[in-house]
């Protein structure tokens, strides 16, 4: 049978994508460009029909030891915010990965700094790929550039944080959030056992200690250095095969590409339109869209520039964060330069291709 | 086939609502879509806008600096948005509260006066309807059945009784459009 298509808001679909996947709880506090997403769970009422809980906290601090506490019982749970209130989350999110609790935390971002504006932003690609709180630990991040990939992604993003117990963070923003697009919904699955769990992903929860099994310990605390020392390596031995199997990324006419323009989201959609521009005024450019922000897609970007890449024009809605990411992935062998806008306003096809010309094309 | 279109005017007029009807036609005619609104601190007599793209191609921006059509609804409206109408697009203003009318030349201007015909029937709620009408006769760009159906299906069901009335309204809508230049 054919699915059916809807115009829906990527906020919308945010919740609609978090019944369907199965999730047992949300924990959120409204706040623009994503209020949103817990709008629609509460309209929806999935805890009449899936048993999912939906909770309204009292500040983003509580939502995230909510998610905090219900991630430790096994629980598929995940929060929404946008950046101050992803600020306010990120000691959370350091407990979280040190107690390795598998959870969902999306961020539609807005601009900053502070409270700054409530229009669309790319200025929290720092916080959500290199740690976002204390300690040496990373999220997972995705990053949509479509409604139906917020969608889609809601699903991976559970996948991926119960694979390898881990928070992950959805890294969206507010163009993604507020546009309606066509989305193909998912059919319900239902909600885990705590038996199919255990089955599927380990018995590590806290679940009540039976007599037949150890007492399991959920706690990111450790007094004695050199065996938080040993755990960290741990983790770090975790994030180095997340970065070996997890790396995601489209390209979009980059097999003859003499320039390469790197954009993730929002961004990522209005630079595929100036690569048609460059194309159809002769120039070969091409696009590296990454979809996993951490682990970043270092290898292709490298190769392109082995193969020959002329220049990287890394387009990003803030003063340069990834363009870090870029060059340390080009390594010195082609120039890399960075364009952008900030505090909510959002660059233009014909101003990334300007950009393009000056920065990188006619230097 | 590509129409980019922006409709602006006040908050409460139904700027976000007429989008959304045309944004559901063109779903309902298995085009590509896409509906950006501007989220600021809009609201009642403030002012809207929204940003609708339909493509029989996959839509690459979402955002625009320039457009093929707008529909301006209010004076704000108008000094913002005529100069980024492509060469050659199309303007549709409704007169009513404009004080300075289009200048350019080099498009094709048209105006409705929907508030003056909604109050002349007394029913207010058929402005943007009306609009919507006005614009398809110039911008066939789906046909009327599917205009219908998205018409009731960005509706919620409580209001399905008002789709006679609003299919009527676009049905007027495409006689009392104007011709300017």
């Amino acid at each position: 049978m054919k699915k059916e298509v809807r115009l829906m808001k990527g906020n919308e679909v945010l919740a609609e994508a978090a019944i369907r996947c199965g999730a047992d709880g949300y924990f959120g506090y409204p706040i623009t460009p994503q209020s949103e997403v817990m709008e629609t769970l509460m309209e929806l009422k999935p805890w009449e029909t899936t048993g999912m809980v939906v909770l309204q906290a009292e500040s983003e601090v509580s939502a995230i030891n909510m998610v905090y506490g219900a991630a430790s019982t096994g629980k598929k749970v995940l929060t929404s915010s946008s950046s101050p209130g992803v600020s306010l989350m990120s000691e959370g999110f350091s407990y979280i990965a040190g107690a390795e609790l598998p959870c969902v935390v999306i961020n539609v971002t807005r601009g900053g700094p502070g409270l700054g504006t409530i229009q669309p932003s790319q200025s929290d690609y720092f916080q959500a790929t290199k740690g976002g709180a204390h300690g040496d630990f990373h999220l997972i991040v995705l990053a949509p550039n479509s409604v139906q990939e917020m969608h889609d992604f809601v699903f991976d993003a559970f996948d991926l944080a119960f694979k390898y117990r881990n928070p992950v963070m959805i890294l969206s923003d507010g163009v993604i959030g507020q546009m309606m697009e066509k989305v193909v919904l998912a059919d319900q699955r239902p909600r885990r056992t705590d038996e199919e769990r255990i089955a599927q992903d380990g018995d590590w929860a806290l679940t009540g200690k039976t007599p037949d099994r150890e007492e399991h310990v959920i706690t990111s605390l450790e007094l004695d250095p050199y065996a938080q020392e040993k755990f960290n390596e741990k983790l770090i031995a975790k994030y180095a095969k997340i970065r070996e199997n997890e790396v995601r990324y489209e390209e979009f006419m980059t097999e003859d590409a003499d320039y390469v323009i790197v954009a993730f989201g929002s961004a990522a959609r209005i630079c595929t339109m100036t690569v048609e521009m460059a194309r159809e005024a002769g120039y070969k450019v091409g696009l590296v869209r990454p979809i996993t922000l951490y682990p970043f897609p270092t290898k292709v970007l490298h190769d392109l520039a082995a193969r020959g890449v002329k220049g990287f024009l890394s387009a990003e809605l803030n003063h340069g964060q990834m363009v870090e990411d870029v060059r340390l992935a080009v390594n010195g062998q082609a120039p890399v330069e960075h364009y952008g806008r900030s505090g909510g306003a959002v660059f233009s096809p014909d101003q990334v291709y300007e950009a393009l010309l000056t920065k990188i094309i006619n230097k | 086939m590509k129409e980019e279109l922006i409709i602006a005017g006040f908050g409460g007029q139904g700027v976000l609502s007429t989008g959304k009807i045309l944004a559901y036609s063109g779903v309902m005619q298995d085009f590509e879509v896409s509906w950006l609104p501007s989220y600021g601190p809009e609201m009642r007599g403030g002012t809207a806008n929204v940003t609708v793209i339909i493509s029989d191609k996959r839509i690459s921006s979402p955002t625009l600096q320039t457009f093929d059509t707008a529909i301006i609804l209010n004076q704000q409206s108008m000094d913002k948005f005529e100069s980024q109408v492509k060469p050659g697009g199309v303007l549709i203003y409704d007169t009513n509260g404009i004080t300075r009318h289009p200048q350019r030349k080099d498009i094709k201007i048209y105006t409705i006066d929907a508030t003056e015909e909604a109050a002349k029937r007394g029913n207010s709620r058929i402005f943007n309807t009306l609009i919507l009408g006005g614009y398809l006769k110039v911008r066939p760009i789906v046909t009327l059945e599917n205009v219908y159906k998205g018409l009731k299906k960005s509706l919620p069901e409580r209001a399905w009784k008002s789709l006679p009335m609003n299919e009527e309204a676009i049905r007027i809508g495409m006689e009392i459009i104007k011709e300017v230049q």
